[in-house]
């Protein structure tokens, strides 16, 4: 699905944190949201979530305007840089929990939630650790399973805050590349926040470079290189 | 310095571990055991006929219904108290937070006196309340307005630091996840603050069911009808009738007892889940 930004801003207290932001990205993209802290990339993926609300501006996906839908409404799936999985659930009761909160109408039967889960535990390559509870599990696993949970009820938009950011290098690699095959697998739009340079450039289509709450340069990785929008960009990258 | 340097010579240890258990069963063992025994002193039967009085069990009762009423507000008003300081940013959050810790400094007299004040016969509601019948000072109402404001916040503070480490992630999982805000409170936030909710409850009650205080002074001490257990515990110790008193007395301490193993196995069992909370 893609989604179009209007114009948003928001402030914290006295500081903007976005300003006048617009972005158009395409269905099925991967982008990244790149910048320094307190550029107002989370809060921008945040606005996207529904877990802030803009001052300004309006936010599209597809035709519907959901600047004012709760998070819940949106079709979205959210990842957080510290997993926050459920530590009372095992793996499976996590993946679990965004269709077991569903009205009994539309609510899959019990036996099709536990194939789903099952389906995705395979998807992020975890079959077998269902029973397991978050707390038995490494930082790359857990990350794996709330991937997987935020997949659930197949979300035709995924936004990611900081995926790898809680991660040493060799497992943000792995599941880097599992990432983009599960993105590409699945055919949704992805956007996900990083301050990381190389992580940005080498896992995604298109890259917004944040600066104080502006978008700098909004463009291929390449582009990027060849032709910094500006003197920000150009110091960002060296 | 070498690591035998650092150590403690023997002798200290020794004596410190002495003074220490030697000043808990002074000040807490002893005490304890002196109200176990006075009570039993003359016998199961004596013990027995004192806690099965008419007048002692109207205490009992009384006690059991204040703190039924009591500790459920106190439960759910801390528990809001403590979601609306740990996940909000508002003006006035320190002031709020201050406020709720109030009751821990004044004096349980001065928090029965306030009700004392305000519904009391010559208070500022007493005409109105005396119009239209209702009687709180000397009353039930006025039992449980004095010990929810005493034990208020036993809950709240328990909560604050607890879900203030937690933050509200967990919640905002819920949330994307397509959860509704009930459904988030009962699946996520209150099994994740249980252990803590559970430890605030307990000490909220023990402390309901021992407020002397700021009972005393709205109570009227009506044997019968308004004297809650720590109260009948006076009531027959002015009478000279110890025997009676300590058996009632023997009650509030086994109180405390199970409250201390409670809590203790609570700590046991869940060591780690509990050590976010201190």
């Amino acid at each position: 699905m893609s989604i179009k930004v209007e114009h948003v801003s928001k402030s914290f207290s006295a500081y903007p944190a976005l300003n006048d932001v617009s972005l158009s990205v395409r269905a099925g993209e991967f982008v990244a949201l790149l910048g320094p802290s307190g550029s107002g990339k989370t809060t921008l993926l945040r606005i996207l979530a529904g877990l802030e609300v803009p001052e300004l501006g309006k936010v599209w996906f597809g035709k519907r305007d959901v600047t004012a839908d709760k998070p819940a409404s949106r079709g979205i799936g959210f990842v957080f840089q510290h997993y926050a999985l459920f530590g009372h659930m095992t793996v499976a009761q996590n993946i679990a929990f965004g269709l077991d909160v569903m009205n009994r109408a539309s609510r899959p039967s019990k036996r099709d939630i536990a194939r789903r889960v099952l389906q995705l535990l395979e998807l992020v390559q975890l079959p077998g650790l269902a029973k397991r509870y978050p707390s038995q599990l490494s930082g790359g696993q857990r990350q794996r399973v709330a991937l997987a949970r935020a997949l659930a009820r197949n979300p035709r938009i995924l936004l990611l805050d900081e995926p790898f950011g809680a991660l040493d290098a060799k497992v943000r690699r792995e599941l880097r590349v599992a990432l983009r095959q599960i993105h590409d697998e699945l055919g949704i739009t992805s956007i996900f926040v990083t301050h990381d340079q190389e992580e940005a450039f080498a896992l995604a289509d298109r890259v917004a470079l944040l600066n104080h709450g502006r978008i700098e340069q909004f463009a291929t990785p390449e582009e990027i290189q060849k032709a910094p929008a500006s003197e920000f960009v150009k110091s960002f990258l060296d | 310095m070498t690591a035998a340097g650092l150590r403690e010579p023997a002798a200290a240890k020794g004596l410190l571990i002495l003074v220490a258990v030697a000043y808990v069963a002074l000040m807490l063992l002893l005490p304890l055991g002196a109200v176990l025994y006075e009570a039993l002193r003359k016998g199961w039967e004596m013990w027995w006929a004192a806690v099965s009085e008419p007048d002692a069990r109207s205490s009992i009762r009384l006690t059991l219904i204040v703190a039924a009423i009591a500790v459920p507000l106190n439960t759910i008003f801390g528990v809001a108290a403590a979601w609306a300081i740990s996940k909000f940013r508002f003006p006035g959050k320190t002031a709020l937070i201050a406020l709720i810790e109030l009751p821990f400094s004044v004096s349980p007299v001065v928090s029965g006196l306030v009700f004392v004040l305000m519904f009391g016969a010559q208070g500022w509601f007493g005409p109105w309340l005396e119009q239209h019948d209702i009687h709180v000072i000397f009353a039930l109402p006025g039992l449980v307005l004095a010990t929810v404001f005493v034990t208020f916040p036993f809950v709240a503070r328990q909560l604050i630091p607890l879900m203030t480490a937690q933050g509200s992630s967990d919640e905002e999982a819920a949330l994307t996840l397509g959860a509704s805000g009930w459904q988030t409170f009962w699946r996520v936030t209150v099994p994740n603050i249980r252990f803590g909710l559970l430890y605030g409850v307990l000490l909220c009650n023990a402390r309901a069911m021992g407020e002397f205080g700021a009972v005393s002074v709205v109570s009227g001490h009506i044997r019968g009808e308004t004297n809650t257990m720590p109260l009948q515990v006076e009531a027959l110790y002015n009478d000279y009738d110890f025997v009676a008193a300590f058996a009632v007395a023997s009650l509030l301490a086994l109180l405390a007892l199970v409250t201390l193993a409670l809590k203790s196995a609570i700590e046991w069992r869940y060591s780690d889940e509990l050590a976010a909370i201190h």
